[in-house]
């Protein structure tokens, strides 16, 4: 390279890139939403417990399901069809909240992580090297508990509840008892239809503020992001009873948790199965709870970006 | 239009000031070595560079100011930090794809092609390789994006010396070509002596020398001393003078060679007796070269 012979020096004009084809300048960059695409994988890829822990309740309530639920539960059925429903139902909405339940403790681990383990292993250097904003990176990361949990979930819980229904209309072939009143009881369609909105609008959307929260946390945190996200939340609870001698900030958190207009009733009305509904679609879209919650949760997730672009590894 | 122009580049972290105000021209097709103890400011001249830190003062990379587009600039610019920065849970495919899918200059083929040439297995996740292994699949990926500026900060940390060597013979065989700049940062000064096009030390956030390599040679010149005629070479006012085996070895900056060989064989120092020479300076007469 220190030869600087002036009569073998080629024309200065960029020559072509071996292998490459394209000159440099002139290159299709990628559809923002391709990106997003792609940083969303990356999530998948990074947290496998996201699907493997769902599946593994799942393997548990079918298990239990198998060993204890099948036999009891349908041996009445012949007798008593009117009964048929109640009883089909139980060990199905055990399924569908035992699932949902892991969708939160799922969700805020993810959360609390999303934006500190790529800071303490030291990648975040790697994905800061690529042509990928720091809003695309925090979007992927919100979108995981807002709207890929609720598909995985549904997804399990679909399968689930498909397997038990098969199982108890297997069961009660084996007894020769027709399985009719059994599917006629169980509209699975409607049900899952049901499930799939309370996921999305509850779980996804009501509760979006509080996945922007534990992002921000993740993002802000030097050490123990549960400790940054949970000793905040306290602090207001304990200086409001002190101060104020009020606890409009609890019952604040309260009603969030509880899920708003379209939350499941619990404890259930006795005449009424513990289910999903779609009754108050209306109310919920028209609701200001969920409106002043997504305005939340957008300014959570920019502070998280702007925190992100400052931070390094830790 | 230079590839890193920086005027009166500042950086403090509370009353420790990293960078103090640093003047910096990079042009396109060079190689530049930053060369600086520890703490000295390579690192967060790096990361200001990169779009990691906010910075006070003017600096363009691509023209572009890297803190405000360090999104875009990462289309142009090639980074590796250390070889600790892959993640652990990253599988080779995965790492292919997933700069395939967001990294417009990404050429997968030619990653692939520099993949099959070690005996990284496209299944392995990074935790599963050895330390040499992640460094080449990192070396990989970055080679096969056709970036204008190459960063490199430390990327031979803690590696044996077989793939130390290995890397640099990558870099300037199956990289560099004139159309790019490299800048690097490295402990290991002798190592890329003759990589270099230029180099740079920077001391206590201050740029002390800047020296291209064409330049270097006329600039310095070493000579081991007879002892009766030392007190005649160190009336030509040597830089630096260090004893090596009981000798005297005098550096000189700027003195004629030929005014030299009449007290030994001149030699050009290595970047390292130069770096002691300024850096250390006079009373560092201990410290033996890297030879």
């Amino acid at each position: 390279m220190a030869t600087s012979d002036s009569t073998a020096t080629p024309d200065p004009s960029p020559r072509p890139q071996a292998g490459g084809g394209s000159p440099a300048f002139a290159v299709a960059v990628p559809s923002p939403l391709h990106v997003l695409y792609w940083s969303v994988r990356r999530e998948l890829w990074e947290n496998r417990f996201l699907y493997f822990v769902p599946l593994i309740v799942a393997a548990l309530i079918l298990s239990g399901f198998a060993l204890g639920g099948i036999h009891p539960q349908f041996a009445h059925t012949t007798g008593s069809p009117p009964r048929t429903e109640q009883m089909t139902v139980t060990p199905l909405d055990q399924a569908s909240l035992s699932l949902m339940l892991c969708y939160v403790i799922i969700g805020v681990i993810y959360c609390l992580g999303a934006l500190y383990n790529e800071r303490s292993d030291r990648s975040i250097l790697f994905w800061k090297s690529l042509p990928v904003s720091d809003v695309t990176s925090v979007i992927a990361k919100a979108c995981i508990p807002v709207v890929i949990l609720p598909l995985i979930i549904f997804a399990v819980i679909v399968i689930t509840q498909g397997i038990m229904v098969l199982a108890a209309s297997a069961a009660l072939f084996g007894r020769h008892v027709s399985g009719s009143a059994l599917w006629a009881g169980t509209p699975l369609l409607p049900m899952w239809a049901a499930t799939l909105y309370h996921l999305l609008a509850v779980h996804g959307l009501y509760y979006a503020p509080i996945y922007g929260w534990l992002l921000l946390a993740s993002a802000w945190a030097r050490r123990a992001p549960i400790l940054w996200a949970s000793l905040p939340v306290a602090a207001v609870l304990i200086i409001e009873r002190l101060v104020f001698h009020t606890s409009a900030f609890a019952h604040l958190l309260l009603s969030r948790l509880g899920g708003g207009p379209a939350a499941i009733k619990f404890p259930p009305p006795v005449d009424m199965p513990m289910r999903p509904g779609f009754a108050d679609l209306g109310a919920f879209l028209a609701s200001p709870g969920l409106w002043i919650g997504l305005v939340i949760f957008a300014l959570f997730l920019a502070a998280a970006v702007r925190v992100r672009r400052y931070q390094g590894p830790i | 239009m230079s590839v890193i122009e920086a005027n009166g580049l500042r950086k403090a972290f509370g009353t420790t000031v990293a960078l103090d105000g640093i003047d910096l021209r990079v042009e396109e097709g060079r190689i530049l070595g930053l060369i600086g103890p520890n703490g000295a400011g390579k690192s967060t001249a790096i990361n200001a560079i990169l779009g990691l830190t906010p910075h006070q003062g003017r600096l363009r990379v691509l023209g572009s100011d890297p803190w405000a587009a360090r999104d875009h600039l990462m289309r142009d610019v090639a980074f590796i930090a250390d070889v600790a920065v892959l993640p652990r849970w990253l599988r080779v495919s995965q790492a292919l794809d997933y700069v395939a899918g967001v990294h417009p200059r990404f050429d997968r083929a030619k990653a692939e092609s520099f993949i099959a040439k070690t005996t990284i297995e496209r299944h392995s996740r990074v935790r599963e390789l050895s330390k040499g292994m992640v460094t080449q699949l990192h070396l990989a990926l970055v080679m096969a994006i056709d970036a204008r500026l190459l960063v490199l900060d430390e990327p031979t940390l803690g590696l044996d010396i077989l793939y130390r060597k290995q890397f640099y013979d990558a870099l300037l065989n199956d990289y560099f070509d004139h159309r790019r700049t490299i800048l690097l940062t490295t402990h290991q000064v002798e190592e890329i002596q003759n990589v270099l096009t230029d180099f740079m030390f920077i001391h206590h956030g201050r740029i002390v020398l800047t020296c291209s390599m064409e330049d270097f040679e006329a600039r310095y010149a070493e000579v081991t001393v007879h002892p009766e005629r030392l007190a005649a070479a160190r009336g030509l006012e040597p830089l630096h003078e260090r004893q090596v085996f009981g000798r005297s070895t005098l550096l000189f900056e700027r003195v004629d060679r030929g005014q030299l060989q009449q007290f030994g064989d001149v030699r050009t120092p290595s970047i390292a007796d130069v770096f002691v020479a300024v850096i250390g300076g006079p009373s560092t007469a201990a410290r033996a070269g890297g030879g």
